[in-house]
């Protein structure tokens, strides 16, 4: 409960406040925000399935967005930003698709 | 810990105990308990959702260029740089066919311009249109009845070797009103005939002295070529009759002649 209402709070927040992106941050905030909701729906899954446990899922949020955050920063500096961070992308992507799908089986039990 | 809430979430607790035992995982996701890894949870969603509306409004609110990367920008500027180059080599070429068509409008005007001109010149000759400039006016009253029809014809001719450009006769004149008599542009083709009832025949208007000529040519030239022995105003006085010349830096001729297109002469290129 308290953390899907900290999650309204946050996009309430979001919502509010209309904060600007700073520029150094551009090209990692969208990474940032994929690798952060793979870790949201693995959450979820884990918790489906009866392992979930507060601390990997802090430990493996953070450093999801770290990583994703480090290999697109590298990315740029070898001059490959734009194709690592797709890579990066599609890699989380797949990861949630294969989450959501347990989660539904979870669920639905189909 | 979480088999054992704080006295803040007893109730809440209760209430999750009262629904049973039916899905004590999701129960255990959605009672609330308040240890540091639950407050760290809380903190990273929040930030999650916080991040991702930030996300989603910045890429709403500066289009796709903000968010684009740096060589994807420097490719978009290259392309914008090209499709540049291309416009403007197109606006070169168009402005020069303006230009062209312009100093060809020019032209067209510049001949129409030249055409009127020569239309008005050849309109004097032949007197379609009226002529001003300076000149004088010759009136020849002929009390007795003896100028006849050759001596306006020797007068005129007197007038056109003194280069006169319009001429135009009129009678009968009086002083005070000099517009009374019928008048006659004088051109190559003016014939003069005795009428038979009296006065002069031009150019099939019968005119009655005092006959006045209204010329346009140099003044001075004119008035000396009038003056010569043998000349206008002698043959006039040697009739008894009066020659009167009235030089005008102002003189309008402004009897017109009907343009009569030539029944058989056809210009010849």
């Amino acid at each position: 409960m308290i953390p899907a209402l900290a999650l309204v709070l946050g996009v309430a927040l979001g919502l509010f406040l209309e904060p600007t992106v700073p520029a150094a941050l551009q090209p990692y905030l969208p990474i940032a925000v994929v690798a952060a909701l793979d870790a949201v729906f693995g959450a979820v899954r884990a918790q489906l399935e009866g392992i979930f446990d507060d601390r990997v899922f802090v430990v493996s949020f953070v450093s999801n967005v770290v990583v994703a955050g480090l290999v697109v920063f590298l990315g740029d500096q070898l001059g490959v930003g734009g194709q690592l961070s797709t890579g990066v992308v599609v890699v989380l992507g797949i990861r949630i698709f294969s989450n959501a799908a347990a989660i539904r089986r979870r669920v639905f039990h189909a | 810990m979480s088999t054992d809430p704080g006295p803040t979430t007893q109730s809440a607790a209760g209430a999750q105990a009262s629904q049973g035992a039916e899905g004590p995982r999701l129960g255990r996701l959605l009672t609330p308990r308040l240890r540091r890894v639950d407050l760290a949870v809380a903190v990273l969603l929040g930030v999650l959702g916080f991040a991702a509306v930030v996300q989603v409004r910045s890429t709403q609110e500066d289009g796709p260029l903000a968010t684009a990367r740096q060589e994807d920008l420097v490719q978009i500027l290259d392309e914008l740089a090209n499709r540049n180059d291309r416009l403007r080599a197109e606006v070169s070429a168009l402005e020069q066919t303006r230009a062209d068509l312009s100093s060809g409008t020019g032209a067209t005007e510049a001949a129409l311009v030249e055409t009127r001109r020569r239309s008005q010149l050849l309109g004097v000759l032949a007197g379609t249109v009226a002529a001003r400039g300076p000149g004088l006016r010759l009136t020849i009253s002929d009390p007795d009845g003896t100028i006849t029809a050759d001596v306006l014809l020797g007068a005129l001719e007197e007038l056109r070797a003194a280069g006169v450009e319009a001429v135009q006769i009129q009678g009968p004149v009086t002083a005070g009103e000099p517009d009374v008599g019928p008048a006659v542009r004088v051109v190559a083709s003016t014939s003069f005939l005795d009428a038979a009832q009296g006065g002069v025949e031009v150019d099939g208007v019968v005119l009655r002295p005092p006959y006045r000529f209204t010329v346009v040519g140099e003044p001075a030239t004119v008035e000396t070529a009038l003056g010569i022995p043998g000349g206008v105003v002698d043959v006039v006085e040697g009739r008894r009759g009066r020659a009167a010349v009235v030089r005008d830096e102002d003189i309008l001729v402004d009897a017109l002649r009907p343009l009569t297109p030539p029944r058989y002469a056809r210009p010849a290129p």
